[in-house]
C-alpha cells in the first residue's frame, strides 16, 4: 500500500502544473453551451495542445499512439488538469474514452492507423450509437440491422437514442444486428460510421435542463464499408463490453476532484451567509466531505488493481472482501467500476441537494444559476452509462456471485 | 502509488485470520473477554505489531495494523483491542505488549461507558483537547456500575466519578503520549474491526440468500435481495478505501472519514444481513445480531457520527 506519488509521478506532476499554468492563461474564452460548432472548435483545440505538449493519450498503449503511461499517471493527469481549472475532455470523450480504447484493444493495424491518431490530435470527434428506443438497460436487445450487400459493404437501418455530440460527430461506434436467428448477444457486430453518410439523419433532444445535450440519430439503408467494421462480425457484444467497462471506470475520476472542489464553494457560501449555523446542514456538509474523500481513494484504489493486471477476459468473481476491485486479470475496470460510479453519481446528486439547502429558494429556484443547471445534469448520472439499478445487478451477480433472475 | 497490498500484506492478513479462526472455530467467541487467547494474540505480536524491533515488536506501520484489527473486526473478537494496542506500542505500558496485561480506555470528553472495565489491568484516561498528554490509571479507581449492555460480549461501566490519581488532573500522565494522536489512531483501529464485522455480514447474507429458497429459486436471485447485498458490499468498498488511505495518510480528516463511513458500513451491514435472514435474522441463535450489536457499540466509541461530521465539516 502506497499512495505517494513515486519519483516519476513526482516529475511528471511537477512538469505537467508547469505547463498547465502557461497553457490556461492562452485559451479563448469558453464558448456559449448552446453553440455546439464553437464548443466542438473550443475542445479540439485543447485536445491539439494537450497533443502537442505531450499529453494525449496517456494511459493508451503505445502501439496506439499512446504514452503508455501507467494508469497512475492518467490518475495525475486528471487530478491536475482539474485543479488547475482546465477544460473537460468535452467532445473528445466518446473518442478518448470509449472507442478509441476499443479500437486500441480490437482494431486491426490499419484500423488502428485510420482512426487511432485523428482522436489524439482532436480532429475528429465520435460519438456513440448504442441505445435505442426499445434497447436502453437492456442493451442486447437491439435491433438496428446490418444486411451484408455481397460487395462486402452493409446496409444499415434503424434508429439510436441519447447519442451525445452527434451532431458534431465526425465517426458513431455503432451497434447493429448481424444475425437476427443467433442468441441475442452473439448476432451483434460493432461498426464505425461515418456520420456524414447518406441516409444519416440527427434529431437533437432537449433534456430537462433545456439544452439540446444529446440526439436521436435515425439510419436509412446507410451504406457502412465492411473494413469499418471492428472485431469479428456478430461478436460486437464482447468488444462493446471492453468499453464500456472503461466508461464506468474512468471517465468520472476527474469529476470526483471537481466535487471536492464545488464542496468548498458551498461551504464557503454557507458560512458567508449565515446558513452554516444550522448544524443539521454543517453535518450534511461534513459527510459530503467523508464521502468526496473516499470515492478519490476508491478511484485510486481501482485504478491500482487495474494497473497491474493484463488484458485478458475475466475468468472469475472475486469474493467480497477480496482487496480487488478491478476483475482481476482484465486489465481494465471491472465490477469495482460499477461500484464506485453507483456511489459516485448518488453522491453528486446529494451534493447538489445539499448546494439547494445552502442557496435556499432564491438560489435554488433560479433556472439561471450554475448550482441550478448543476442540479438538473445531475439527474443524468444516476441513469446514464448505465442506470444504478443495473450497475446493482451487475454488483450483486457478477462480483458476488448472486444467481442470475429477476 | 500503488494502493495494493503487498505481498507481505496479504501474508499477514491471511495468517491473522487463521490464527483466530483456529482459536475461535470461525465463530465469534461467545463467552466475552478470553485472557488466554490475549495471551496468544500478545504471542502473535498484535499489539506489538507498530513496535521497533529492538523493542520486542514486530517493527510494521499502521497500514498492518488496520488488516490485523480487519481480522479481529471480522470474528467480533471481544475485547479493548484499539486501548491495548494504543498501550502497547505508543505508551509502554508494560504487559500490554504481550497480552498479560489487559487495557481499557476511558475517554473523558464524549461520556461512551467504559468497556471491560472488570477485566482490565489498566486503564488509559483520554482527556483535554490538542497538546493534553493521556494517563495512565486503575480500574478500581473509577467509581463505576454495570450497564446492561446492549452488546451481549462487551460489559460497559457507567463512571460516576474517580479517586486517587484517576482523579487529579494531570496526574500519571504519560510523557509523550499525545491524547489527539491516540484519539486518531483508536478511531482508525476502530472503522477497521467494522470495516471487519461489515465484510463478514456481506458474506453471510449471500451466501444465505445463494441457499435459502422461496417460490421456488434462491432468494438472492430477486432483485430486492440483490440490491440489498450489492447494496452492502457498495458500503464496504467505500469504506475500504478510506480506512486503507487514512493509515497510510495518518491525516486527521481522513481518519474520521474514515470512521464515519465504517461505522456505517458495519451498522447498516448488519441490519440489511438481519432483513436477508428473514426470520432468522431476528433470533438469538444467529450470529447476525452480535455483529448490529457491536456495530452500535463500536460506532459510538473514539469518534461517533456526529463527532466525526462537525469535524469534517469544520475541515472543508
Amino acid at each position: 500500500m502506497e499512495l505517494g506519488d513515486t519519483a516519476e509521478e513526482a516529475e511528471f506532476r511537477h512538469a505537467l502544473r508547469a505547463w498547465l499554468a502557461g497553457a490556461l492563461p492562452a485559451l479563448p474564452p469558453a464558448p456559449d453551451p448552446e453553440d455546439w460548432p464553437a464548443r466542438r472548435a473550443y475542445d479540439m483545440e485543447w485536445q491539439r495542445a494537450l497533443y502537442d505538449a505531450g499529453y494525449a493519450g496517456l494511459h493508451w498503449p503505445r502501439d496506439a499512439g499512446g504514452q503508455g503511461a501507467p494508469p497512475g499517471r492518467h490518475l495525475i493527469f486528471l487530478e491536475e488538469t482539474e485543479r488547475a481549472g482546465a477544460p473537460y475532455v468535452g467532445a473528445g470523450f466518446v473518442g478518448l474514452l470509449h472507442a478509441g480504447p476499443t479500437i486500441a484493444a480490437e482494431g486491426t493495424a490499419a484500423q488502428r492507423a485510420r482512426w487511432l491518431p485523428p482522436i489524439l490530435r482532436g480532429e475528429e470527434v465520435w460519438c456513440q450509437g448504442f441505445s435505442e428506443p426499445d434497447a436502453g438497460s437492456d442493451l442486447a436487445a437491439l435491433r438496428t440491422r446490418a444486411v451484408p450487400d455481397g460487395n462486402g459493404d452493409y446496409v444499415v437501418t434503424g434508429s439510436k437514442i441519447w447519442t451525445s455530440h452527434a451532431q458534431v460527430a465526425d465517426w458513431c461506434e455503432l451497434l447493429v444486428r448481424t444475425d437476427p436467428q443467433a442468441p441475442r448477444h452473439r448476432g451483434i457486430t460493432w461498426l464505425a460510421l461515418p456520420m456524414d453518410a447518406p441516409g444519416v439523419t440527427v434529431r437533437p433532444l432537449r433534456t430537462l435542463a433545456g439544452t439540446e445535450e444529446f440526439a436521436e440519430v435515425f439510419l436509412d439503408e446507410v451504406r457502412v464499408p465492411a473494413a469499418n467494421r471492428v472485431g469479428a462480425e456478430d461478436d460486437g457484444w464482447r468488444v462493446t463490453l471492453v468499453t464500456l467497462s472503461f466508461e464506468r471506470g474512468t471517465a468520472f475520476a476527474g469529476e470526483v476532484v471537481a466535487c471536492r472542489r464545488l464542496l468548498r464553494e458551498l461551504a464557503a457560501t454557507a458560512r458567508s451567509s449565515g446558513r452554516w449555523e444550522d448544524a443539521v446542514l454543517r453535518r450534511r456538509l461534513g459527510r459530503l466531505h467523508a464521502e468526496f474523500t473516499a470515492l478519490w481513494r476508491l478511484v485510486q484504489w481501482n485504478v491500482s488493481e487495474a494497473g497491474h493486471t493484463g488484458r485478458q477476459r475475466c475468468t472469475g468473481a472475486p469474493g467480497p472482501g477480496a482487496p480487488g476491485m478491478g476483475v482481476p486479470g482484465t486489465g481494465v475496470p471491472g465490477a469495482g467500476a460499477s461500484v464506485f460510479k453507483l456511489r459516485y453519481s448518488h453522491a453528486r446528486q446529494e451534493l447538489y441537494d445539499a448546494a439547494a439547502e445552502v442557496l435556499g429558494p432564491d438560489g435554488a429556484l433560479d433556472a439561471a444559476a450554475d448550482w441550478t443547471a448543476g442540479r438538473l445534469s445531475s439527474l443524468a448520472y444516476t441513469i446514464a452509462a448505465g442506470t444504478s439499478q443495473i450497475q446493482r445487478n451487475i454488483v450483486a451477480e457478477r462480483v458476488l456471485g448472486l444467481p442470475k433472475g429477476r | 502509488m500503488d494502493f495494493r497490498l503487498t505481498d507481505d500484506q496479504l501474508a499477514l492478513r491471511r495468517g491473522t485470520r487463521e490464527l483466530l479462526e483456529g482459536r475461535t472455530g470461525g465463530m465469534p467467541p461467545r463467552g466475552g473477554l478470553d485472557r488466554a487467547l490475549w495471551r496468544a494474540l500478545g504471542d502473535a505480536g498484535l499489539f506489538a505489531l507498530a513496535l521497533p524491533e529492538a523493542e520486542g515488536g514486530v517493527g510494521l506501520g499502521l497500514p498492518e495494523a488496520v488488516l490485523v484489527f480487519e481480522e479481529a473486526g471480522r470474528l467480533l473478537l471481544p475485547g479493548p483491542l484499539a486501548a491495548s494496542w494504543l498501550a502497547a506500542g505508543r505508551l509502554g505500558v508494560p504487559g500490554a505488549a504481550d497480552g498479560t496485561s489487559v487495557v481499557t480506555a476511558l475517554d473523558a470528553g464524549d461520556g461512551v461507558p467504559v468497556e471491560h472495565l472488570a477485566a482490565a489491568d489498566r486503564l488509559l484516561v483520554l482527556e483535554g483537547g490538542a497538546g493534553a498528554q493521556a494517563r495512565l490509571a486503575r480500574p478500581e479507581e473509577l467509581c463505576a456500575a454495570p450497564v446492561r449492555s446492549v452488546d451481549p460480549l462487551t460489559p460497559l461501566h457507567r463512571v460516576s466519578g474517580r479517586t486517587g490519581a484517576a482523579a487529579v488532573p494531570g496526574a500519571a500522565a504519560v510523557p509523550g503520549a499525545d491524547v489527539a494522536l491516540l484519539r486518531r489512531e483508536g478511531a482508525l483501529l476502530t472503522a477497521a474491526q467494522q470495516l471487519g464485522s461489515a465484510g463478514r455480514t456481506v458474506e453471510l447474507a449471500v451466501a444465505h440468500a445463494r441457499v435459502r429458497e422461496q417460490f421456488g429459486q434462491p432468494i438472492g436471485s430477486f432483485q430486492a435481495v440483490k440490491h440489498l447485498c450489492a447494496g452492502m458490499l457498495e458500503r464496504v468498498e467505500t469504506a475500504r478505501s478510506v480506512v486503507y488511505a487514512a493509515a497510510l495518510t495518518e491525516n486527521e480528516d481522513e481518519t474520521a472519514a474514515a470512521k464515519l463511513l465504517a461505522d456505517e458500513a458495519a451498522v447498516r451491514g448488519a441490519r440489511d444481513c438481519i432483513q436477508v435472514y428473514g426470520g432468522l435474522g431476528f433470533t438469538w441463535e444467529a450470529d447476525v445480531h452480535l455483529h448490529l450489536k457491536r456495530a452500535w457499540l463500536r460506532a459510538e466509541q473514539w469518534q461517533n457520527t456526529v463527532t466525526c461530521e462537525e469535524s469534517l465539516a469544520a475541515a472543508i
